[in-house]
C-alpha cells in the first residue's frame, strides 16, 4: 500500500515538476510570472486530443504536434505581448496582468472552439497494459510520465550546464544587460525560452489529460496555482527546485489524501507553502540576492 | 419627467444589482490599492473580503443581529486575522509576499470548506437577508474614499509613499516599516472586509469558491488597469471591468475573447492605467 502510493506520488509530482519547469524557465529568464501558462498547458492537451482523433496518429506523434503547437503559441504571446512591454521597461506586474488578459482569450477560444464540456482521449491511444509486481500495479501512463520528465529534466539540466546557449540563458538570468553588453543576442534567447517554456507546458498538459482522462478548457487554471506553489517551494527560476519543489507536491498531495482525508488535499499545497515561505523567505533553493520580480 | 421616473424604475429594476456590484468591486480596488501605495503586493484581499462576508452574513443568520452590527463584525473580523498573519508575513518582499498571501487564501478557502457545520462547507450559506440598500453602498464608498484621501495626504500617508519608492532610504529617515505596512494591510483587510459583508447581503448566497485564486487576481487586476497613481484610478479600474463583460454581452461567444483582448490592449497601450492625468495632460493641454 505504501509503495503503490509512492508510485502514485512519483507520477503525481512529475507532472507538477513538467509544468512547473515551463513556468520557472519563464519566470528565472524573462522574469515574468507567466498566468497564461496554464492557458498553454491547455492547448496542448487540446492539440494532442485533435492529433489522435481527427489525423489518427499515434500517441508520440500527438506529443510532438503538442509540443510545437504550445511552443508557438508561447512564442506568439512573447512576440506579440511581452516583447513590447520589455522594450518600454514596464514594471514587474505589467506583464502578468497582460498574461490574465491572454489566458482568458485562450481559455475563452478553446471553449468556442470546442464546447465547455470534458472530452477524452478514445481508448486504446496508450497502451492499457500495465505492470504487476509484488502487488505493485504500474500503468503505462505513468511510466510514460515518469520516464519523460527524469529524460526532459536531464536534457534541460545537461544542456544549461553545457551548451553555449545554456550559458548565455544563465547569463541572461542574472542580467539581461550585462548580457547584451556581452554580445548576447538577448531577444533571441527570450523567444527560444518562451518557446521551450510553452512547449512543455503544452507536453505537460498533454500528459495529465492522459493521467487523468479528462481534457477541458479551464483545465490550466488548478495546475497554475499548483505550478506557483511549486516555484515558490522550489525558489523561483530553479530548474532543480522545480523538480523537487513538483516531487514534494506530489508526494505531500498523495500522502494527505491517503492518511488524512481528501479533503484536504488543496490545502496541503498552499498550507506547505504558506509555512516555508515564514520559514525560508525565498523558497527552498531560493537565493538571497534574487532579482526582484 | 414622469417619463424618466418610469424609464428609471425599469433601469434599476434590471441594473441595481449591476451597480451595486460596481461600488462593492471599487470598494475592493481600493482596499488593494492602499497596500499598494505602501509598497506592499499582498494578494490577500479576496480571503478578507471572504472573512467579511462569512462573519457578517453569521451574526446576521445565527444572532439576527442589526444590519450595522454585522457589518462592524465583518471589518473587525478580516483584521484581527490580517494583524495575526501580518507580522510574519510581511516581512517577505516582492513577488515572495504576493505567493504566500495567496496560500494564506486558498487556505481560508480551504478552512471554510472543511468547516461545514458553521459555513455550510461547500453548499455556502443560503437565505441571507438582503439587507444592502444603493445608499449603504454609496455611503461605504464616500466614506472609504474620504478615510483614504486624508490618509493619503497625511504624514501617513507621505511614509507610504516614501516606503514604495525606496524601503532603504525610508527606513533610515526613520519611517517605521513594519508599523506602516502592517497599517495598510490591516486597513485593507477592513475595507476588503467591509465590501464582502455588503456583497453578502446583496446577493442571498455566499459560497467559498467566491473568494479564491480567481477574484484576489481579479481585485489586483481593477487596480492595475485602472492605475494606481492616485485614487481615482482603482476606481475607474472596477467600473471598467465590472462594465466591460455586460457592454460585450451581445457579443455571444466571443464575448471573454474580445474581453481579454481589451485587457491585453489597454495593458500594451496604457502604461500607467487608464487614469493617468499625465497622460491626460499630454493629450489635452497641448493647447495651452
Amino acid at each position: 500500500m505504501f509503495a503503490q502510493q509512492l508510485i502514485n506520488a512519483l507520477s503525481l509530482g512529475s507532472v507538477y515538476a513538467l509544468f512547473a519547469l515551463g513556468f520557472t524557465l519563464i519566470f528565472g529568464v524573462l522574469g515574468v510570472i507567466n498566468l497564461a501558462h496554464g492557458a498553454v498547458f491547455m492547448v496542448g492537451a487540446y492539440a494532442a486530443l485533435q492529433a489522435v482523433v481527427l489525423a489518427e496518429l499515434p500517441i508520440w506523434a500527438a506529443l510532438v504536434i503538442a509540443f510545437i503547437i504550445s511552443g508557438l503559441v508561447g512564442l506568439a504571446i512573447d512576440i506579440l505581448v511581452l516583447s513590447p512591454l520589455r522594450k518600454r521597461d514596464a514594471p514587474h506586474l505589467i506583464p502578468m496582468i497582460a498574461t490574465i488578459g491572454v489566458a482568458i482569450m485562450l481559455n475563452s477560444a478553446a471553449q468556442g472552439l470546442f464546447g465547455a464540456d470534458t472530452l477524452r482521449f478514445p481508448p486504446g491511444v496508450v497502451p492499457d497494459g500495465s505492470i504487476e509486481a509484488g502487488g505493485l500495479h504500474i500503468t503505462a501512463v505513468e511510466i510514460g510520465i515518469i520516464a519523460l520528465t527524469i529524460v526532459i529534466m536531464v536534457v534541460l539540466l545537461l544542456g544549461l550546464r553545457r551548451t553555449s546557449i545554456g550559458k548565455a540563458l544563465r547569463a541572461v538570468a542574472e542580467s539581461p544587460r550585462a548580457a547584451a553588453l556581452l554580445g548576447i543576442d538577448v531577444e533571441g534567447l527570450f523567444r527560444k525560452t518562451s518557446f521551450v517554456a510553452a512547449a512543455l507546458g503544452g507536453v505537460a498538459g498533454v500528459l495529465i489529460s492522459l493521467y487523468a482522462n479528462a481534457v477541458y478548457p479551464l483545465m490550466g487554471q488548478p495546475m497554475l496555482h499548483k505550478g506557483i506553489a511549486v516555484i515558490i517551494l522550489g525558489g523561483m527560476g530553479d530548474i532543480r527546485g522545480a523538480l523537487i519543489g513538483g516531487l514534494f507536491l506530489g508526494f505531500a498531495e498523495v500522502f494527505a489524501v491517503a492518511y488524512i482525508g481528501s479533503t484536504m488535499r488543496d490545502a496541503v499545497a498552499f498550507g506547505l507553502l504558506f509555512l516555508i515561505l515564514l520559514v525560508r523567505p525565498t523558497g527552498l533553493f531560493g537565493k538571497a540576492n534574487e532579482r526582484k520580480a | 419627467m414622469d417619463a424618466f421616473l418610469l424609464w428609471f424604475d425599469e433601469f434599476w429594476a434590471v441594473y441595481s444589482n449591476l451597480v451595486l456590484t460596481l461600488g462593492i468591486n471599487a470598494l475592493l480596488a481600493l482596499s488593494i490599492w492602499l497596500t499598494l501605495a505602501c509598497g506592499v503586493l499582498a494578494l490577500a484581499n479576496a480571503a478578507f473580503m471572504g472573512i467579511g462576508a462569512y462573519a457578517g452574513a453569521l451574526a446576521t443568520l445565527n444572532y439576527d443581529s442589526p444590519f450595522a452590527l454585522s457589518i462592524g463584525v465583518a471589518m473587525v473580523a478580516p483584521s484581527l486575522v490580517a494583524l495575526a498573519i501580518g507580522l510574519p508575513v510581511l516581512r517577505l518582499g516582492g513577488v515572495y509576499l504576493a505567493m504566500a498571501t495567496l496560500g494564506f487564501g486558498e487556505v481560508v478557502r480551504v478552512v471554510i470548506l472543511n468547516t461545514e457545520s458553521i459555513t455550510g462547507g461547500a453548499l455556502g450559506l443560503n437565505g441571507i437577508p438582503q439587507y444592502t440598500q444603493w445608499w449603504h453602498v454609496l455611503l461605504a464608498l464616500v466614506i472609504v474614499i474620504f478615510v483614504l484621501a486624508r490618509l493619503h495626504r497625511s504624514k501617513t500617508g507621505r511614509a507610504f509613499e516614501a516606503i514604495k519608492v525606496d524601503e532603504t532610504a525610508a527606513s533610515l529617515m526613520g519611517v517605521d516599516l513594519r508599523a506602516n505596512k502592517l497599517l495598510a494591510f490591516v486597513l485593507g483587510a477592513a475595507i476588503a472586509g467591509l465590501a464582502g459583508a455588503l456583497n453578502a447581503h446583496l446577493t442571498f448566497f455566499i459560497g467559498p469558491q467566491e473568494y479564491g485564486f480567481d477574484r484576489g487576481v481579479e481585485i489586483l487586476t481593477m487596480a492595475i488597469l485602472g492605475g494606481v497613481t492616485s485614487i481615482i484610478g482603482p476606481i475607474i479600474g472596477a467600473v471598467f471591468l465590472t462594465l466591460l463583460p455586460e457592454l460585450l454581452r451581445g457579443l455571444a461567444d466571443f464575448r471573454l475573447i474580445v474581453n481579454g483582448f481589451i485587457l491585453v490592449a489597454v495593458v500594451l497601450f496604457l502604461p500607467n492605467g487608464l487614469w493617468d492625468p499625465a497622460r491626460f495632460r499630454r493629450w489635452f493641454g497641448s493647447g495651452r
